[in-house]
């Protein structure tokens, strides 16, 4: 039927994103106490997705406001996103954005805030079109880093040490001895608080010690901000990392997602902060980013943009925001106590202070991939072959089945 | 807080890393409208803007599109993640659109449909998996002129850029003859680009006679078809005539690969709704491609952003709505109908010597006028006429209250 340019016959299946294949077969489980640990979105304690109640509100202002239409945003997005939007992460009084050396670009979510970023980097940072500057990101860390830096064209991307499995906590020596042996000039993918998919962030005593070495090596800082609000409750807690490093003289970009922390995942909220050197270094750096946005998407969507915007520019509905945000935090902390406690209630064989240690969506168990398999296959309860679980998946009803079930897996499983 | 942090040794402001950053050069259309905006002049007119005005000249959101939002807000949906392809029931009807519900290619299952960014993230989706995918010469055969950001995205996705000609600028119409010429050059295997309806810029389409010789010809050259529609039911004002190119050359043997966009034709601009398609040999291969798609968009951006394709769908498959939305989109396509004909009518009136029937003919948002860079300058300086250098006109901009104007200026330039 039709004649095909030989062209097609030869598209190979592509293997399914990991993640969304885990979600899939939880879908299709048919038992009853299944129990879905996977994907990273919040869970409300009925298990259910929780669309912000301030969101709410500020989509019934949206719909019903004629005044509005669905016109182009501008190629770099809605100005006073972008604006509320760096606030957010640097601080209303960021010494930066009083300088004028604060730019933003409004992106399709974290991920797309990466991808400009990736893009412009690859054309003009360490030289021109220089593809293999070496990118380093976590190890581990989010499965699409990998991607995002590749398919900009950077042919070098490489992990950098972070966790240490077998104490459960971040090698900082590992961290240090490769920001000290790194070629100079590499890029350096940074999660601004919890780390994905460890939950394990550094001090700040250790983020000074890595600023410090950065500094001095020349390295460029790319911080990944998904979760910020969402790790401890307090905005300006998770964004110390971001701000410490802005005010010890970096210019850096910074990609931040408003997927989590305003329940916005679908509408692909996202924006990539700029700190230069300066306003002109920053205009330059503006006017090329807009030519890559360009030729991927032209102009962003507006809803998400529209929404957050409403909301950080008003005083109640940004008060109203950050009580969900806590709403959200504080219930992961709760499952992160519980959890930890039945389990040492159980007597569970290990240390189990990791699940409070660790901060943010996820947790690092350090069950290993048999006893995962164990625990998807014979106890249905889904998670990544990581060990991470999403703890947002937890609730007061299933909490139990999880926790004496993973120590079935420990106790059985070697 | 952090003032006295800078005092520390570890403090050191580099050179910037961004010193051998030049200046991007200005988007030429954003420059017609900036400077359309310090213009104090009462009875300015932008005639650079690549959207639709209603004959205020204001914005039109389309009713179907309230009717479809207050639905959609009724039904407090959650804001989980879609899938990397996007909102099932959008891709489904966008398919349908384009090549009729009853198209065998849709029975057999054998396309797969991915939502985009709308056309121009569509595009890119579609640059980058003829880049990764195809075989053949990744040389991509472009209408000359074509939108100027065609260009820049093949490029940027690898694809080598070549042109054949299309627009005749002595009569303002289709180098017929000059295509079919250049078209049967075209090394085998190539990709070839048409625009599906509402040529951009030059508004002039191929006749339907003309696209048989046109498939056949490309058949024969055995190249790879990528049609780019963007103003299905803006351009006749009938969806299924604007569509007609594109079926036809599906009927007649191509797998083709079809970039859309909703952003002109349901007036969701900003909120980036589109679709890719790849018309398979089976089932079984658009199974295949669609797992690579995925791959391509994961790293871009992930997964769709579900307001605009909610609104599309909820529109495409509401029956009361999809009425609407035709009689909506028809009214769109003639108003701008009604203001060729009126500015025709005007520069007649004038004693304008000129053969205007160009005007009447193209079809869709733009006109090739067929001013020189002297004239569209004159207009601008001392008409405060907007417009793109190459003398291309957005009909759009055009109302009933200023089609007089336009028609004053332009004879006054051309007599």
């Amino acid at each position: 039927q039709g004649s095909t340019p030989r062209a097609i016959s030869i598209v190979p299946q592509a293997a399914p994103v990991a993640v969304f294949k885990l979600t899939q077969d939880f879908n299709n489980d048919q038992f009853p106490n299944k129990v879905n640990l996977g994907v990273g979105a919040y869970r409300t304690d009925e298990g259910q997705p929780w669309v912000l109640p301030v969101v709410k509100k500020v989509e019934k202002i949206i719909v019903h406001d004629d005044r509005l239409n669905h016109e182009y945003l501008p190629i770099l997005g809605l100005p006073e996103f972008r604006s509320s939007a760096s606030k957010i992460v640097l601080g209303d009084n960021s010494p930066a954005i009083l300088e004028n050396r604060v730019g933003a670009v409004q992106c399709l979510g974290g991920t797309g805030a990466l991808k400009i970023g990736a893009e412009f980097l690859r054309r003009f940072y360490n030289g021109s079109n220089n593809t293999k500057t070496p990118i380093y990101v976590s190890a581990p860390t989010w499965e699409n880093h990998n991607a995002v830096f590749s398919s900009a064209g950077f042919e070098d991307v490489r992990p950098y040490r972070y966790w240490d499995a077998e104490k459960r906590g971040l090698d900082l020596a590992g961290f240090l001895g490769d920001l000290e042996s790194c070629p100079e000039h590499s890029v350096f993918v940074l999660h601004a608080c919890a780390h994905n998919p460890t939950g394990t962030d550094p001090t700040q005593e250790q983020w000074k010690q890595i600023a410090e070495v950065m500094m001095r090596r020349k390295l460029f800082a790319f911080f990944d901000s998904a979760y910020q609000g969402f790790a401890s409750g307090s905005l300006e807690k998770d964004a110390w990392a971001v701000r410490y490093f802005v005010s010890s003289g970096f210019e850096m970009f910074c990609a931040q997602s408003f997927s989590k922390n305003f329940g916005l995942y679908n509408e692909r909220v996202g924006n990539l902060t700029v700190v230069a050197r300066d306003a002109d270094n920053l205009k330059r750096v503006l006017s090329q980013m807009e030519k890559v946005v360009r030729i991927t998407w032209s102009n962003p969507p507006s809803q998400g943009a529209r929404i957050v915007t409403i909301t950080l520019t008003s005083p109640e509905l940004f008060s109203e925001w950050q009580e969900n945000v806590k709403t959200m935090a504080n219930r992961v902390l709760l499952m992160r106590s519980q959890l930890k406690a039945k389990l040492q209630a159980l007597g569970t064989p290990g240390t189990w202070d990791h699940i409070t240690d660790q901060i943010g969506m996820f947790s690092f168990t350090g069950l290993n991939p048999k006893q995962v398999e164990y625990l998807v296959k014979e106890k249905h309860i889904y998670l990544m072959a990581s060990g991470r679980i999403n703890m947002c998946g937890l609730t007061t009803k299933n909490i139990d089945y999880v926790a004496e079930s993973i120590h079935e897996a420990v106790t059985k499983v070697q | 807080m952090f003032h006295d942090a800078c005092a520390s040794q570890a403090c050191v402001i580099h050179a910037s890393w961004w010193g051998g950053v030049q200046m991007g050069p200005p988007d030429p259309i954003l420059g017609v409208t900036e400077a359309f905006k310090k213009d104090t002049n009462p009875k300015k007119m932008n005639l650079g803007v690549g959207a639709y005005r209603d004959d205020q000249g204001k914005p039109f959101v389309l009713s179907c599109v309230r009717k479809a939002e207050a639905i959609i807000a009724a039904k407090q949906l959650d804001k989980e993640y879609l899938p990397i392809g996007g909102l099932a029931e959008f891709s489904k009807a966008c398919a349908q659109l384009a090549l009729g519900p009853e198209n065998e290619v849709l029975k057999s299952s054998r396309s797969v449909t991915v939502q985009t960014i709308s056309g121009t993230g569509s595009l890119r989706i579609g640059a980058n998996f003829l880049a990764r995918f195809h075989p053949g010469p990744h040389d991509v055969y472009l209408p000359k002129p074509s939108w100027g950001n065609h260009t820049p995205i093949f490029r940027d996705a690898g694809m080598q850029l070549k042109a054949y000609r299309y627009y005749e600028p002595s009569t303002c119409g289709f180098d017929f003859k000059g295509a079919l010429d250049d078209i049967s050059k075209i090394p085998e295997q190539s990709i070839i680009l048409l625009h599906a309806c509402a040529h951009n810029p030059t508004g002039v389409d191929p006749r339907p006679e003309q696209w048989k010789e046109i498939a056949d010809i490309v058949k024969k050259r055995n190249l790879l078809v990528f049609f780019d529609m963007a103003y299905q039911g803006f351009a006749s004002g009938d969806i299924d005539r604007d569509a007609w190119a594109v079926r036809h050359f599906i009927e007649n043997g191509h797998n083709i690969v079809l970039s859309q966009s909703f952003a002109k034709n349901m007036g969701l601009y900003g909120e980036r709704v589109g679709g890719f398609t790849v018309v398979c040999k089976d089932a079984e291969e658009a199974k295949r491609v669609e797992s690579q798609l995925k791959i391509l968009i994961r790293p871009i951006y992930s997964n769709p952003p579900v307001n605009g394709a909610r609104i599309a769908a909820t529109i495409l498959n509401t029956p009361e709505l999809r009425s609407l939305w035709l009689e909506e989109v028809h009214g769109m396509a003639n108003r701008i109908i009604k203001m060729r004909e009126q500015l025709v009518a005007g520069l007649k009136k004038n004693g304008s010597s000129h053969n205007w029937q160009h005007v009447i003919d193209q079809i869709g948002m733009f006109c090739f006028t067929g001013l020189k860079p002297e004239q569209v300058e004159r207009l601008t300086k001392e008409f405060s006429v907007y417009m793109t250098k190459d003398g291309r006109i957005s009909m759009a901009g055009v109302t009933s209250g200023n089609v007089g104007y336009l028609a004053d200026a332009i004879h006054a330039v051309t007599k």
